[in-house]
């Protein structure tokens, strides 16, 4: 069966459970594929062979209760994972093999899932193109040198290459939404505390979510309801009432109220994202939801907020790779010397630049200028979600200000990088769950998304309006397998 | 603002990352232009604002102070750039 990897998630589990398709059909045609898409550079590290035998003994008794039964599956290479080797795109983890499991990740293996491999994405998920990773660019399935935007590009380009049938990223600014938005997939960002970070390679700790990111809304919800759980290792996962996100699905969002944020239509922005944008206030008017024009007056501080927050979490977080008792180590004359020229040449410039930023603004003399003021700004930020959430159920946006651009397009200007998250950003200072969904292209045949906010806790309310939406917009994804020979 | 080659030979030093002069220029030309990004945020007055310091709201869950974790030295030394036996190794730091 040639289309087995065309299929949804959704698809693939009924043909398993309805004995169309046994767990070694579906992991050897995902396999296939993926030796065929070399080109795409989307993984760092493949798992095939034990693949195989994972799918031949799930066969020889199948479990078929689970949620997902003998289903292979791909994951950023930030999920640590027993002993194979997790690198989070840098040199100076390239050597690293973990000897325990994400929860996120065991998670899914224990609902039957089968790992096929580590996927690429930026140094420590730094970054909004996949072009800092140690192990190279990753290539768009949507056109040749395209980015698939990062920092989950490797994921992001798996699931719209059908490498994968379904991905877990991690997005701390948009690393989850914008390279759904660039690939023409379905992302979604949870409410801080949803999914567990233990065992994730830390960036910021206080805005680092792990999330899915699937072909389709109604696999999205599953796999969400898979990997949300409280986890008692990690101190700031909370213990709330988790739906069952994929069952309760629902396409009626009658009555839901929606908000527009005036702050969102920013200088600059192409006149096909505004488009889009009323396009998609139009289709959730269709469903019987209403619109409510609303102002997030603090939106443009978002970014500078973040560019002062997550370096500083970062530098702190990264403190750790010294090259004593993991990872890469540089020779030295002395440990510091040894210390020093490990983590210059061990980091990557992108990473170097960040942990100098947050080193800077926690330093003795402008902390409070810098560090301080950044979580008065943030507290600001949250603010004015918890003052809409008082009118409106949701908040409807653009993912991204501008389509997927080409490789080397913006690595020169680390601002212009940067502002590729100006939508997304302000959803991870505040904590809130925020979804991407494929909406439409631009004149160039790109995908461009359309961003839905949640209040905290409440991904089966933006589960449902993207459910509905999807129906609405009828996305077809453009892939043309031009990396394939 | 504007961070200098002084100003960024100091980072470095707290960072302990090594930054050769021509990396060093490089870094000051970046960190400037990120900073004067930064800058916008002296818009706004702050002074009554409470700082958010933890997004999830909640108190830390105390728990009894068990060993979970079987006996997993050797796999833990393993990953280490130089051992022995069941010591990380260092350069020497004391003459």
């Amino acid at each position: 069966m040639s289309d087995i990897t065309k299929q949804s998630l959704t698809e693939l589990i009924e043909n398993i459970r309805s004995k169309k398709l046994s767990s070694t059909d579906v992991t050897k045609a995902f396999i296939d594929r993926s030796e065929k898409s070399e080109e795409l550079n989307a993984y760092i590290t493949n798992d095939f062979t034990s693949a195989l035998d994972k799918a031949k003994k799930f066969d020889q008794k199948p479990n078929l209760d689970l949620k997902l039964p003998g289903i292979p599956m791909a994951v950023k290479d930030l999920f640590c994972t027993k002993n194979i080797k997790t690198t989070a795109g840098s040199k100076i983890l390239n050597n690293f093999v973990p000897t325990y499991e994400s929860t996120v990740t065991e998670n899914i293996w224990n609902e039957g899932a089968i790992l096929l491999g580590k996927l690429n994405c930026d140094e420590f998920a730094m970054g909004s193109s996949n072009e800092t990773s140690f192990f190279g660019n990753v290539q768009s399935p949507i056109d040749k040198d395209l980015v698939p935007g990062g920092s989950s590009g490797g994921s992001a380009s798996a699931v719209a290459g059908q490498l994968t049938p379904i991905t877990i990223g991690t997005d701390t600014g948009g690393s989850i939404r914008q390279p759904a938005s660039f690939t023409g997939t379905v992302g979604l960002k949870p409410t801080y505390g949803s999914c567990s970070r233990y065992g994730i390679v830390a960036f910021a700790s206080s805005l680092d979510q792990a999330g899915p990111m699937a072909q389709n809304v109604k696999d999205c919800a599953l796999l969400q309801e898979v990997i949300s759980s409280f986890d008692p290792k990690d101190s700031t996962s909370i213990d709330f009432k988790r739906n069952h996100y994929s069952k309760d699905l629902t396409n009626n969002i009658k009555g839901k109220k929606i908000g527009i944020p005036k702050e969102y239509r920013v200088d600059g922005m192409p006149k096909e994202i505004e488009d889009l944008w009323q396009k998609g206030i139009e289709y959730v008017k269709e469903c019987g939801a209403e619109t409510i024009d609303i102002s997030l007056p603090h939106t443009s501080y978002a970014l500078p907020t973040y560019y002062i927050v997550a370096p500083a979490e970062a530098s702190s977080n990264l403190a750790r790779y010294d090259g004593v008792k993991y990872g890469f180590r540089a020779k030295g004359e002395n440990l510091i010397d040894m210390y020093e020229k490990t983590r210059s040449e061990g980091f990557g410039t992108e990473v170097q630049r960040r942990i100098m930023i947050g080193t800077y603004v926690l330093s003795s003399g402008y902390y409070d200028a810098y560090y301080l003021k950044a979580q008065k700004v943030r507290k600001l930020i949250k603010n004015d979600f918890d003052e809409v959430y008082k009118k409106v159920d949701a908040i409807l946006t653009p993912s991204t200000p501008s389509s997927a651009f080409k490789i080397g397009e913006k690595t020169n200007d680390p601002v212009s990088m940067y502002l590729n998250d100006i939508f997304t950003v302000p959803v991870n200072l505040a904590g809130l769950p925020g979804i991407s969904i494929p909406a439409g292209h631009d004149s160039k045949g790109y995908p461009l998304g359309l961003q839905i906010i949640g209040k905290a806790f409440d991904e089966q309310n933006i589960l449902n309006i993207a459910y509905a939406m999807e129906e609405k917009i009828n996305f077809k994804n453009k892939i043309t397998d031009w990396w394939i020979k | 603002m504007s961070i200098d080659h002084k100003t960024i030979k100091h980072i470095s030093k707290l960072a302990r990352i090594s930054v050769d002069e021509q990396r060093a220029e490089k870094l000051a030309g970046d960190l400037n232009s990120i900073f004067d990004f930064i800058e916008k945020l002296n818009e706004l007055k702050t002074d009554n604002v409470e700082p958010l310091t933890s997004i999830a709201e909640t108190t830390l869950k105390l728990r009894s102070d068990e060993v979970k974790s079987k006996n997993i030295r050797e796999q833990i030394i393993k990953n280490s750039p130089q051992d022995n036996e069941d010591y990380f190794v260092v350069p020497k730091v004391i003459e």
